[in-house]
């Protein structure tokens, strides 16, 4: 079958779905939909289907970002637009499917917004502020077509990249990738068609492509998001980039913790073969790519291309110095070619729409869009994906909807734990590789972490440190033991038992770390401690000399204090305190026996009048 | 070697020096060429560059960062700057997060003043730590007697986990756990003893720091090159001696054959030398008791007694671990002085079939390829074989070969090496012929042989062809057990992946059918063209150090040194000149049949220098009866063995570090000893006291001044050693005969140009598969093979090294899950072993990798003397017993016997 009878195949199939007299509902059911009830909902719905006699066609999509609304489910009538439904209970669900189905009311009092259509009284989905200022390319397909179908992404233009990529050249097709500007999405933003064209001119047969899906930022969920609602972008980008490079073997290297995305790779592979889009003779043509799933064991270090070599080989995931590169020596010693999961995402879209349109998204240097795990102390978490050089500002207050509880915006961590912590003074700069540098931080795959005024920025550094250093391989001390001892110095910090040459050592050591590790885990872990201390140095001068954490979150710098003008006597406080150790008649001013309080929090936590003060 | 032009082809600077090097170097290696000291502490030269340490970073214009000189090649015109304030702050406190943790035991460690850490440590100046220590002490793992592992001062280098991963191919030890947390260890983390670990001790080697230590360790003063006494590989050893013993072993890496590597008992197994148990002196047999005596007492008396069984009434044993020097003397005395041709050594209970079968396939009976082939073979088929025990440094150039080249495994056991292997043939014990010869048939069915080297090689292949027609698929499966896909898969891997080595050893050869054995699998080389070239060849895996050497130095029955046959009139007339005596041309009698015909009464005087003739033989109980028939038995040894006791003279014989000689290993090359000590006690050379026996009886011609002449004697009467001296092989190390004039460079591969048959031409054997002598049957319905473990070498020299035996204490037989659940045998319980010979008792070890029906033992305790069990059934053509099929059965004992057995 020739490509264009794949797609008109396909095309019918979804139209028929589309235009057919049956109710069509989309429930969104990645791994955050789930997580969030998902399933309850579509078990609800479907058994209220059942009770009511009503046929409609259920399909799981994936997720389409905003983590905040789910779950989500969309119902789409004959002849209507789609119309979303958020935060839905299984009774809510039922409810709303029930009201559109049977008496044709829409609800527009639950609705969220509408799909590919205008209906009265509910606005467009895309038009939510937290939408808005986004830019769809790698997740252009997310949450909005079924990722165990092949024939939705054919339908939705699938495979054109691929199928125009074909036609051209390999070289020309590294030209083009070269042109959009594309740079590396894991982090490093190295430029995508210079990275292919060095595994073109590697000699050394046979050569691999490696898709990078071990995800490993704590936090981040780009990849699992991508590959759980829209598998065949990046396979279509794997296939690309395997032309492109001369590559007949690829391997897919994703965290054993993303079942849901493994077994969304699966089917779409075994679709993909059963489509000569996989294997030899790919569309007939002389390009032949066979495709293996490696499955990592959650090795936060194993994101790096050389331990994830070593991996994927079956050794210890441990990396190795470079040169040699694995463009000339990687896996099993042959060219080898690594890309993230949303660098290939991309891939197809650039080769379907052109690299100028690519390049027309993003500022400068930095071309197209970067999606981002947006969380922490934000209104609006979830997934979103902007043009490079929008500015960090636009993403916390537009697109992340501010800070929760009209709190204060302290700080970002950008990149993950490997990232550096920018404070709301910065929050005027563009996100581009180079800005964040400049700033200390790093772009990394896309975490963005966001803190505000009751987050302490040397605890926040020490939870970072605590992770880097139990992920770090162990192979070069820098990283090995000295990640531990800053870890050991945040701690005594935090545990007020820091000294002002403390902060001297944390410098000393970051120094060393970066400078003298062996791979990027160890030459950024320090970033947070750097970013902090650079930023925030008279929060961490309270810790060591004035010993007091003013985020009031290091409990052994803290105390809790009754006020005594403000406590009504409610007795709550007393009650709630696990160590009993409140005191206070009823209607009296209470107070608090510093000696046996454990400092957990539960009197602040609990009392309706501010009488209890953090200090 | 680098060539001065590869030197000049890269200049370079580091630190504002002009320096050169080749493409190939890395900026520390031309550094250090250069007498630039960049501080290293992950770096090992025999191991690839690890970049783990960080303290060799330097910074290189042009590059991001600072760079390890480790890892990077050098390139025209770099600049290379090794120290500035960036690289010193880095790597100061590199080093001290790495002395936080380390102890400051340094006057009570083994590597003080040897220990890189502190020489690092010295380097930068390091005065102060900051940092506390970050982790608690952990324990040691002292579980191998040899050596202990001290994580508390490991800095965690990795060069233990890459020699033993790397360099020797196993991975007993790898990284465990991450973060600061990460720790050296096994896997499931157990202890050394009870992992994968072999004990060869090469992780201590490269440890620079004092966590890898050999227990007991003292510094030697002295070193003195020579070779290894526990197999036939020929590793060469450094033997590390201070006043008059040796206090350690290490291995000679400017050996051609090991480069330096050794195994567990070739580094640790030197205590036999200094046991306490040595004999020390001549011992006399008066009323049943041995009594002390002089030297003179002892050899006038064996001289005196020797003269009255002259001619055919006397036998000798020469032996297989004494130099060449030594069993030339005792063939010349044999043939010259006692007048017969009665000289034999312990091949013939191993390696005879080899001499026979594959003198028979291409006239020369010595393996045709160096050990260093096996690393460049694209496929490796390895046959009755358990290299990685047997031959353990050879057994890692296999293992190491198999990361990348075909290996295929063909024993009853899944040995080690099946492991590694791409095709396992479990064939039934005994069934070689049949296995080989339907590979043959498989490759010559498919036109898988190669027809332009059988045309101008081969002299029978027509004849051949016809013999293979018995051996289709289905009886051959039949035969062997082997399923038919493996035996097509072996023939189309061996055939089809160039260049091939064979590897074998008593596997093939202690068999009632070993020269057959043995030319099945020349006719596979001769079939493929696998002969005669780099890396393709036959290479029998000899047992003994100097069993080779023993063969070619003449102590066979039939033929003088370098297989000169006695039964040629030419020959009879060079040794007569030569030696100045009459000399037989009837061929003499075979090891076992010294016993047969003692029991006749017609051998009534026997020499036995150096072997335990009483517990090595099969039907041990049979040739114990022997011995015992004879009328004067002398006993030339380093222990009082097993054997001795049948002795009317006990002689003690110099160890090999106490002396000088050669050994030849078995791929032929001559290497020299040095004495490293004085022999201890009273002990002589093997040489002298045949020498001195030999003039006693007023014989001409043994008046040597030392060992060196005995070789130049042997170098004017033996073609293929002419070009050997002593001097010659201290200024060029080993030398692979045949060497035939002083410039003679030695012949690394044999068969080159044309076979040495009569015709040049290779011979194809059309061989008939004869069974086993003895199957198992209702009464005996275990079929029982034996062969050598890993941490032993026969009997009496491994018994007397503590570690060894801590590591493997006692006797046991192997059996298969099923049959001991059949018997209701639990797994360490004393079980009964009988065969229609003799009878034992061995505790039960049940074990994963035995076909059903079958039972193992080794051969190295007295306690349990295997060979009472086996079988004398000999092969027509060697004489070599069938050891390697008894059939027997295993019993659970009787409850008052099992009492007494507890321990």
């Amino acid at each position: 079958m020739t490509f264009t009878d794949l797609q008109q195949q396909a095309r019918k199939k979804w139209q028929a779905l589309k235009q057919g007299d049956t109710p069509i509902i989309w429930i969104g059911a990645a791994t955050c939909g789930l997580a969030a009830g998902a399933g309850e909902v579509m078990e609800a719905v479907r058994a209220a289907l059942e009770e009511h006699h009503i046929v409609a066609t259920i399909i799981p999509v994936g997720c389409i970002g905003p983590c905040f609304l789910e779950p989500l489910l969309d119902i789409e009538k004959p002849g209507a637009p789609r119309i979303s439904y958020a935060q839905l209970t299984p009774e809510k669900a039922v409810e709303v499917v029930l009201a559109y189905l049977t008496q044709n009311d829409p609800r527009p009092d639950l609705a969220l917004g509408t799909l590919g259509g205008e209906m009265p009284g509910i606005p467009r989905l895309f038009d939510h502020p937290n939408l808005k200022p986004q830019v769809r390319i790698a997740t252009r397909n997310c949450g909005l077509l079924n990722p165990d179908d092949i024939d939705h992404y054919l339908a939705a233009e699938g495979y054109t990249g691929l199928a125009r990529a074909l036609t051209m050249t390999p070289d020309a097709v590294i030209d083009e990738v070269l042109a959009s500007g594309l740079r590396g999405r894991g982090g490093a933003g190295f430029p995508t068609g210079q990275k292919w064209r060095f595994a073109r001119q590697a000699t050394g047969s046979p050569k691999y492509l490696v898709c990078n899906a071990d995800e490993g930022d704590p936090g981040a969920f780009m990849d699992r998001s991508l590959l759980e609602s829209d598998p065949h972008s990046v396979l279509e980008g794997m296939l690309i980039a395997a032309y492109a490079i001369g590559a007949t073997e690829g391997y897919i290297y994703i965290r054993s913790e993303y079942p849901l995305a493994i077994e969304r790779l699966r089917g779409a592979i075994a679709q993909m073969e059963q489509c000569r889009l996989l294997g030899d003779y790919i569309l007939g043509t002389d390009f032949s790519f066979h495709l293996q799933i490696k499955e990592g064991a959650g090795a936060f270090v194993c994101g790096e291309e050389t331990a994830l070599i070593a991996s994927i080989e079956g050794k210890r995931g441990m990396p190795n110095p470079r040169p040699p590169f694995p463009a000339n020596a990687g896996l099993w010693g042959k060219p080898t070619n690594i890309n993230n999961v949303e660098t290939l995402s991309n891939v197809p879209a650039i080769l379907a729409k052109g690299a100028d349109w690519y390049a027309s998204h993003g500022s400068g240097k930095n071309k197209g869009t970067k999606t981002f795990s947006l969380t922490g102390k934000i209104n609006w978490s979830g997934l979103i994906e902007v043009p490079l050089g929008t500015p960090l500002s636009e993403v916390i207050y537009t697109i992340g909807g501010g800070i929760v509880d009209n709190g204060t915006f302290k700080a970002v961590q950008t990149g993950g734990p490997s990232g550096g912590c920018l404070p709301a003074s910065l929050d005027y700069l563009p996100i581009e590789y180079e800005s964040l540098a400049a700033a200390g931080s790093i772009m990394g795959s896309g975490g963005l972490v966001v803190l505000d005024e009751k987050t302490c920025v040397v605890d926040l550094a020490r939870y970072f440190l605590t992770f880097t250093q139990s992920e770090s391989c162990g192979k070069c001390p820098p990283c090995r033991l000295g990640t531990k001892q800053m870890l050991t110095i945040l701690e005594r910090i935090c545990a007020g038992q820091g000294q002002p040459e403390d902060l001297d050592l944390l410098e000393e050591l970051a120094f060393a770390i970066k400078a003298g590790s062996l791979c990027g885990l160890g030459q950024t872990a320090p970033n947070p401690v750097v970013t902090t201390l650079r930023y925030f140095h008279d929060e961490y001068d309270a810790h060591v000399r004035e010993g007091r954490c003013p985020a009031g979150v290091c409990t052994a710098l803290i105390h809790y204090l009754i006020l005594e003008d403000k406590c009504t006597g409610c007795q709550r406080c007393k009650r709630e305190c696990p160590q009993q150790c409140i005191s206070g008649e009823k209607k009296n001013p209470h107070t608090i026996d510093q000696s046996a309080c454990i400092k957990c929090g539960a009197c602040f936590e609990v009392c309706k009048f501010a009488a209890v003060e953090v200090v | 070697m680098l060539t001065d032009t590869d030197i000049k082809t890269i200049v370079l600077t580091i630190d504002g020096i002009a320096v050169t090097g080749s493409p190939e170097e890395t900026v520390l290696q031309v550094a250090r060429r250069h007498d630039i000291y960049i501080p290293t502490l992950c770096y090992h030269e025999e191991l690839a560059p690890y970049g783990g340490c960080r303290l060799c970073l330097v910074d290189i214009k042009g590059m991001r960062g600072l760079t390890t000189s480790c890892t990077t090649k050098i390139a025209p015109g770099m600049e290379v700057v090794t120290e500035s304030p960036e690289i010193e702050r880095t790597r100061r406190i590199t080093m001290e997060l790495m002395l936080a943790d380390h102890p400051m035991e340094c006057l009570i460690c083994a590597q003080n003043e040897h220990c890189e850490l502190q020489k690092v440590a010295a380097y930068l100046g390091i005065d102060n730590i900051r940092f506390p220590a970050t982790r608690e002490r952990l324990p040691l793992d002292t579980s191998n007697p040899f050596f202990i592992f001290d994580p508390n001062k490991c800095i965690l280098c990795g060069r233990c986990v890459r020699t033993c991963v790397d360099r020797q191919g196993l991975g007993a030890i790898g990284l465990n756990a991450r973060g600061a947390a990460t720790i050296v260890g096994t896997a499931r983390d157990l202890p050394l003893v009870g992992s994968s670990c072999e004990s060869c001790g090469e992780c201590v080697v490269r440890c620079p720091v004092g966590a890898r230590a050999n227990r007991d360790y003292l510094h030697p003063t002295r070193y003195t090159k020579s070779v290894c006494t526990f197999c036939g590989t020929g590793c060469g050893m450094l033997i590390g001696t201070r006043g008059g013993k040796i206090v350690a072993v290490e291995g000679d890496p400017d050996s051609r054959v090991s480069h330096g590597n050794l195994c567990v008992k070739g580094r640790y197994g030197f205590k036999f030398v200094n046991s306490p148990k040595r004999l020390t002196t001549p011992l006399i047999k008066r009323n049943g008791v041995f009594e002390e005596a002089t030297w003179d007492e002892a050899l006038d008396l064996v001289a005196s007694k020797f003269k009255e069984y002259l001619g055919d009434q006397f036998a000798a044993v020469s032996s297989s671990r004494g130099t060449n020097e030594e069993n030339y003397i005792v063939q010349k005395f044999t043939r010259a002085v006692m007048g017969t041709n009665n000289v034999d050594n312990c091949a013939r209970l191993c390696h005879s079939p080899t001499v026979a079968g594959l003198s028979k396939a291409f006239g020369t009976g010595g393996g045709t390829n160096p050990v260093d082939d096996i690393a460049g073979a694209e496929c490796i088929f390895v046959i009755g074989s358990n290299t990685t025990e047997a031959h353990p440094v050879a057994g890692v150039q296999v293992r190491k070969a198999a990361e990348h080249a075909t290996l295929i495994v063909a024993d009853p056991r899944e040995i080690e090496l099946a492991q590694h292997a791409d095709l396992w043939l479990p064939l039934r014990p005994g069934t070689d012929v049949a296995l080989l010869m339907g590979i043959a048939r498989v490759i010559v069915e498919e036109g898988l042989h190669d027809p332009e080297f059988i045309a101008a090689r081969v002299g029978n292949f027509d004849e051949f062809v016809q013999a293979l027609a018995p051996y289709d698929l289905a009886t051959v499966e039949q035969i062997t057990g082997v399923p038919r896909e493996s035996i097509v898969k072996a023939a189309r891997l061996y055939a089809s992946t160039k260049p091939a080595l064979l590897m074998y050893s008593l596997g093939i050869t202690e068999h009632s059918h070993g020269s057959d054995n043995v030319q099945a699998i020349a006719n596979l080389a001769l079939l493929t063209g696998n002969v005669g070239k780099p890396s393709a060849g036959v290479m029998p895996m000899r047992g003994q150090n100097n069993v080779q050497g023993a063969c070619d130095m003449g102590c066979g029955p039939n033929y003088y040194q370098g297989y000169q046959y006695v039964t040629q009139p030419e020959n009879k007339l060079k040794f007569e000149q030569a030696w100045g005596a009459p000399m037989r041309d009837d061929i003499g009698l075979t090891l076992v049949e010294y016993f047969e015909q003692a029991l006749a009464g017609k051998i009534k005087a026997l020499y036995v220098v150096g072997m335990d003739v009483a517990y090595s033989i099969a039907d041990a109980n049979h040739i114990q009866e022997a011995l015992r028939r004879m009328d004067f038995v002398v006993f030339q040894d380093i222990f009082l063995s097993g054997s001795a006791e049948f002795a009317d003279v006990v002689l003690p014989a110099a160890s090999f570090a106490e002396k000088d000689g050669t050994f030849t290993n078995l791929e032929r090359r001559v290497q020299l000893l040095h004495p490293a000590i004085p022999p201890v006690g009273d002990a002589k050379p093997d040489w002298w006291i045949t020498c001195e026996i030999a003039k006693r009886m007023g014989a001409q011609g043994f008046d040597y001044a030392n060992a060196a002449e005995i070789m130049d004697e042997i170098a004017r009467l033996t073609p293929s050693f002419a070009g050997l001296s002593f001097a010659r092989l201290d200024a060029e190390g080993g030398i692979q005969w045949p060497c035939t004039d002083p410039d003679h460079p030695g012949t690394p591969r044999l068969h080159v140009e044309k076979f040495n048959t009569p015709t040049g031409l290779g011979h194809l054997a059309p061989l008939v598969y004869r069974p086993s002598a003895e199957s198992p049957d209702e009464e005996y319905p275990f079929l029982l093979s034996t062969g050598r473990s890993l941490n032993h070498f026969h009997l009496a020299m491994t018994s007397k090294v503590t570690g060894l035996m801590e590591l493997e204490p006692e006797e046991t037989v192997r059996m298969h899950p099923d049959d001991a659940d059949h018997l209701g045998i639990e797994h360490g319980e004393m079980v009964k072993v009988s065969s229609r010979r003799g009878s034992l008792e061995v505790r039960a070890n049940i074990v994963d990798n035995l076909q059903p029906g079958m039972a193992w033992m080794t051969f190295h305790f007295y306690e349990s003397p295997t060979n009472v069990l086996t079988n004398l059934a000999l092969d027509p053509v060697s004489k070599t017993p069938e050891f390697k099929v008894t059939a027997i059965k295993i019993e659970k004992l009787t409850n008052a016997s099992a009492k007494k057995a507890k321990r």
